[in-house]
This record gives structure tokens, C-alpha cells and sequence, in this order.
């Protein structure tokens, strides 16, 4: 079961309401994100993209998860 | 502790850099783990690797030990690094080369630049 953009935007969207969302990529399986969003202010990468992940709810654990490979970015608005 | 999460720990805290990969640095088996080995060969940096389809429970155990939902895992002196976007990220900024003189880590900055230049 693939995941799409739309939906993989509205659910970084839920947990980062004031971001900025990117995504990019149609076969559901790899896609591309970039969030930007002011929470990001003062973590380093790695807390960033965990949080991010976080709000994907499990959709890229194990071999059953819908998303292969998200390329993700995340920035602090400039 | 459970034996996978021991065996990580031991892992992590007896090799100066660590790869947990999909596959060996010799024949990896996922692009992602491709590119984060790749750049580590180039730059002749010593790593361990470990192969992620080889053990279910390493598998598992490494996503919950970093936090972190996907492999490739990069571990410099104990500490998470991040994934195969920060890796890259880190490689062209210069920012892997900094962490690695920091931590004591041998690699050749020649080559280092070179990636820098070819993706600049």
C-alpha cells in the first residue's frame, strides 16, 4: 500500500501546522520533503528529522511500512 | 538489555565509526547505504559495518536504539550521526569533515574536496 503526496504532506501538515511542506514524488514508495517550520530554531538535524518522522506515525517501520525512502530536508524559516 | 540492544552498544562503543547498512560495504544493497558506504570508501575512513539483512533483531534494534526509522545508520565515536540525507548534507558543507577532525577520525580531505567539487 503506497502512500501519496497529499497525504504524506497532510500528515507532516497535522503535526507542524505552521510549516512550510514540500513533498515531491508520485510512486508513493520514495518520495521527497522539505518542512521548514520555526520549531526546528535551535535543534540540530538529526532532532529536526525525528520529529518529522515522528509525525508519520510508524508509516516507515519495518519491511511492511508504506514509504520506503523519504528524502527529507528540514529547515529553519530564514 | 536485550541482546540486540547490547550487541549495538558493544558495536557502537568498540569501533570509532559504524555503518549499519543493507548489505556490506563491498556489495551494499540499497542506493542509500550505496551512497553513505561510497562516501566513506572515498574518503578512506576506517568504518565497521554491519549488515542489517542479516539479522532481524539488529534490524529492529537499531531503529530503536537511534530513534530513527531508517537505515543507513551512521555512529561516529559512539554518537549518531544521522542518515543518508544528513550524511549528505554534512559531506558537501564540510561539516563530516569537521566532526571527523574533531573526534580523531583519519580521512583524506583531498578526496573530501573532490566530492565537494564534483557535486558543487
Amino acid at each position: 500500500m503506497a502512500i501519496f503526496a497529499e497525504e504524506l504532506k497532510q500528515l507532516i501538515q497535522e503535526s507542524f501546522p505552521n510549516a512550510q511542506v514540500t513533498v515531491q514524488g508520485d510512486d508513493g514508495r520514495h518520495m521527497s520533503a522539505e518542512v521548514i517550520d520555526e520549531s526546528f530554531r535551535g535543534q540540530n538535524r538529526v532532532q529536526q528529522q525525528r520529529a518529522v518522522y515522528a509525525a508519520l506515525k510508524g508509516k516507515m517501520d519495518g519491511s511492511n511500512g508504506e514509504l520506503h525512502a523519504l528524502a527529507l530536508t528540514t529547515k529553519v524559516p530564514e | 538489555m536485550s541482546d540486540a540492544k547490547s550487541t549495538i552498544q558493544d558495536t557502537v562503543t568498540s569501533n570509532d565509526v559504524v555503518l549499519f547498512m543493507k548489505g556490506t560495504k563491498e556489495m551494499p544493497q540499497c542506493g542509500f547505504s550505496s551512497r553513505v558506504a561510497g562516501v566513506l570508501n572515498f574518503m578512506g575512513v576506517e568504518f565497521a559495518d554491519v549488515n542489517v539483512l542479516a539479522d532481524d533483531g539488529i534490524r529492529q534494534g537499531i531503529k530503536d536504539f537511534s530513534d530513527w526509522p531508517t537505515i543507513p545508520q551512521l555512529y561516529v565515536k559512539g554518537e549518531f550521526v544521522g542518515g543518508c540525507d544528513i550524511v549528505t548534507e554534512m559531506t558537501l558543507s564540510g561539516e563530516l569533515d569537521t566532526l571527523f577532525n574533531d573526534q580523531g577520525v583519519a580521512f583524506n580531505k583531498e578526496a573530501a574536496d573532490k566530492i565537494r567539487e564534483a557535486n558543487g
